[in-house]
C-alpha cells in the first residue's frame, strides 16, 4: 500500500520534472497576480503592507486552483486512471499520493517564493516566518479540497470555470485563517490560534478528502 | 405486506408521481392562505418598531427566507446522500428539485437584507458574518446546480451532485465559524445586528405565519419540480 503511494508520488514528480513549463506557469501566475495589485491600487507603502497577507493568500488560492484541472486530466486521457481504479491498491491511497505530488510541485514552491512577494510589499521581516508557516499548513488543504472538485469535473465541458465555482467557496476558511494568522502577527499578537486551526483543517482534509476524491473519480469514470 | 415494503412504496417515481401532485396542490393552496394571513398581520396588525419605524416590516420576509435557505441546503444534502447510499432514483431527483428553491430563498434573504440595511445601517452591504456566510451559501447552491447542468448523463449528474452536496454540508459550519471569527478579527463594533430582545406577540405571530407559508411553498415548489423531472426522465 505504501509502495503504491510512493510509486505514484515519484511517477508524478518525474512527469512534472519532464514538463517543467507546467510548474513554472502556475508559479509565474502567482507572481503576476501579486504584482498586479500595486499597479491597480497605487504603491503607497502603508497600504501595501496592510493588504500584503491577503493578496499573497488570494494569489496562492488562484494559482493552486489553476493547476488543479491538470491533476487527473492527463491520466484520464491516456487510460492510466482506469488502471489505477482497477488496481489492487486502495484508490483513496492513490488519490492521496497524487494530491501529495500535486502539492509538492504547486504548493511548496509558493511557500518558497512568497517571501519575494512579501519583500515587494515591504512586509516586516519578522512576519516571514508566520507567512511561510501559514502557507505550509494551508496550501496542502487547498490541494486536498480542490482535488475533490477536479475529480468531479473530470472530462466535463467548461471544466475550468466550473471547477472555480465549485472549489473557491470551499477555500474560504483556509483564506481567512491563513491571511488572518499573518494579520495577527503584524498586529503584535500571537498567531498560534489561527495556525492551529489551519493545522486542524489540514488533518481533517488529509483524513477524509482522499476517500471523497476516490468516490468522485469512480463517479466520473464509470 | 411487511412494513419495510410499505416504507419504500412511494420511493418509486411511478407511485410517487400522483401523490406528489396531490400534496403539491394542497401545499400551494395552504401556502397562499398562510402568506396572505402572514402579510396581513405583518403589514397591518403588528405595531411599528420603536427604533426602526416601518422599515423593520421587511423582517417578515427576510428572516423566514434566511431560515429556509439554510434549512433547505441540509434537506438537499440529506436527499442527495440517501440517493447515493441506497441508489434510489427519486431521492436524487428530490435533491435536484430542492436546489433552485434553496438558491431562490438565499437570494431573497440577501436582497431583502440589502433593502433593510440601507435605511437602518445606511449601507446596502456590510461585511457582516451572517451576510458573508449567506453569500457563500448562495455560491454553494449555484455550484451544485452548475455541476448538475454541466453533466449530460443524469445518473452521473445525480451522484456527482450528491458528493458535492455532502462535501458542502460538512463545510458549511466550518465556513460559518471561520467567517464569524474573521469578522470579529477585522471589524470593530461598527454595525450590530442584534435587535431589541423583546418582540411583540403579533410580530412573532406574523413571522411564524410567514415561516410556515415559506415551508409550504418550498414543499409545493419542490414537488412540482420533481414531477417535471420524473416526466422528463421516466
Amino acid at each position: 500500500m505504501l509502495d503504491a503511494a510512493r510509486t505514484v508520488v515519484f511517477r508524478d514528480l518525474l512527469l512534472a520534472l519532464r514538463r517543467r513549463s507546467d510548474v513554472a506557469t502556475a508559479l509565474l501566475f502567482f507572481l503576476i497576480v501579486a504584482s498586479l495589485f500595486p499597479l491597480g491600487i497605487g504603491a503607497e507603502p502603508n497600504l501595501l503592507r496592510a493588504i500584503a497577507p491577503g493578496v499573497i493568500w488570494v494569489a496562492a488560492l488562484l494559482s493552486s486552483m489553476l493547476s488543479l484541472s491538470r491533476l487527473f486530466a492527463a491520466d484520464h486521457a491516456d487510460g492510466t486512471l482506469e488502471q489505477m481504479l482497477l488496481g489492487v491498491s486502495p484508490l483513496g491511497v492513490v488519490a492521496g499520493a497524487k494530491v501529495l505530488a500535486h502539492w509538492l510541485v504547486s504548493g511548496l514552491p509558493l511557500v518558497v517564493i512568497a517571501p519575494v512577494i512579501a519583500l515587494q510589499y515591504d512586509l516586516p521581516q519578522s512576519l516571514y516566518g508566520t507567512l511561510a508557516l501559514s502557507l505550509l499548513l494551508g496550501t496542502p488543504v487547498l490541494s486536498f479540497v480542490g482535488a475533490i472538485g477536479a475529480a468531479l469535473t473530470l472530462g466535463l465541458r467548461g471544466g475550468g470555470v466550473l471547477l472555480a465555482l465549485l472549489v473557491l467557496p470551499l477555500y474560504v476558511p483556509v483564506l481567512i485563517f491563513g491571511a488572518g494568522s499573518v494579520d495577527m502577527a503584524s498586529a503584535g499578537l500571537a498567531p498560534d490560534g489561527q495556525l492551529l486551526l489551519l493545522a486542524a483543517l489540514l488533518v481533517v482534509s488529509a483524513a477524509f478528502a482522499p476517500w471523497a476524491i476516490a468516490a468522485a473519480l469512480r463517479i466520473s469514470t464509470e | 405486506m411487511s412494513a419495510a415494503i410499505r416504507w419504500f412504496w412511494f420511493a418509486s417515481p411511478q407511485t410517487f408521481f400522483p401523490l406528489a401532485g396531490r400534496i403539491a396542490l394542497a401545499c400551494w393552496v395552504l401556502a397562499a392562505l398562510l402568506a396572505g394571513a402572514g402579510l396581513y398581520v405583518g403589514f397591518f396588525v403588528a405595531p411599528t418598531d420603536a427604533q426602526q419605524g416601518e422599515a423593520y416590516r421587511i423582517i417578515f420576509i427576510h428572516v423566514p427566507a434566511a431560515w429556509m435557505s439554510m434549512f433547505l441546503y441540509v434537506v438537499m444534502a440529506f436527499w442527495a446522500a440517501l440517493g447515493l447510499a441506497f441508489n434510489t432514483r427519486l431521492s436524487s431527483m428530490m435533491a435536484s428539485a430542492i436546489a433552485p428553491t434553496g438558491a431562490l430563498f438565499t437570494f431573497v434573504a440577501l436582497w431583502t437584507g440589502a433593502l433593510w440595511g440601507r435605511p437602518t445601517w445606511g449601507a446596502y452591504w456590510v461585511w457582516d458574518a451572517r451576510l458573508t456566510s449567506e453569500l457563500i451559501l448562495l455560491f454553494l447552491y449555484l455550484g451544485f446546480m452548475a455541476l448538475q447542468a454541466a453533466i449530460d448523463d443524469p445518473r452521473r449528474a445525480d451522484r456527482a451532485g450528491a458528493l458535492l452536496a455532502i462535501v458542502g454540508v460538512v463545510n458549511v459550519p466550518i465556513i460559518y465559524f471561520s467567517v464569524q471569527w474573521w469578522n470579529t478579527l477585522h471589524q470593530g463594533a461598527s454595525v450590530s445586528l442584534t435587535r431589541a430582545p423583546s418582540m411583540a406577540a403579533t410580530m412573532l405571530a406574523g413571522m411564524l405565519l410567514m415561516a410556515l407559508a415559506f415551508w409550504l411553498y418550498s414543499i409545493a415548489a419542490s414537488l412540482t419540480r420533481v414531477r417535471c423531472i420524473i416526466r422528463e426522465r421516466e
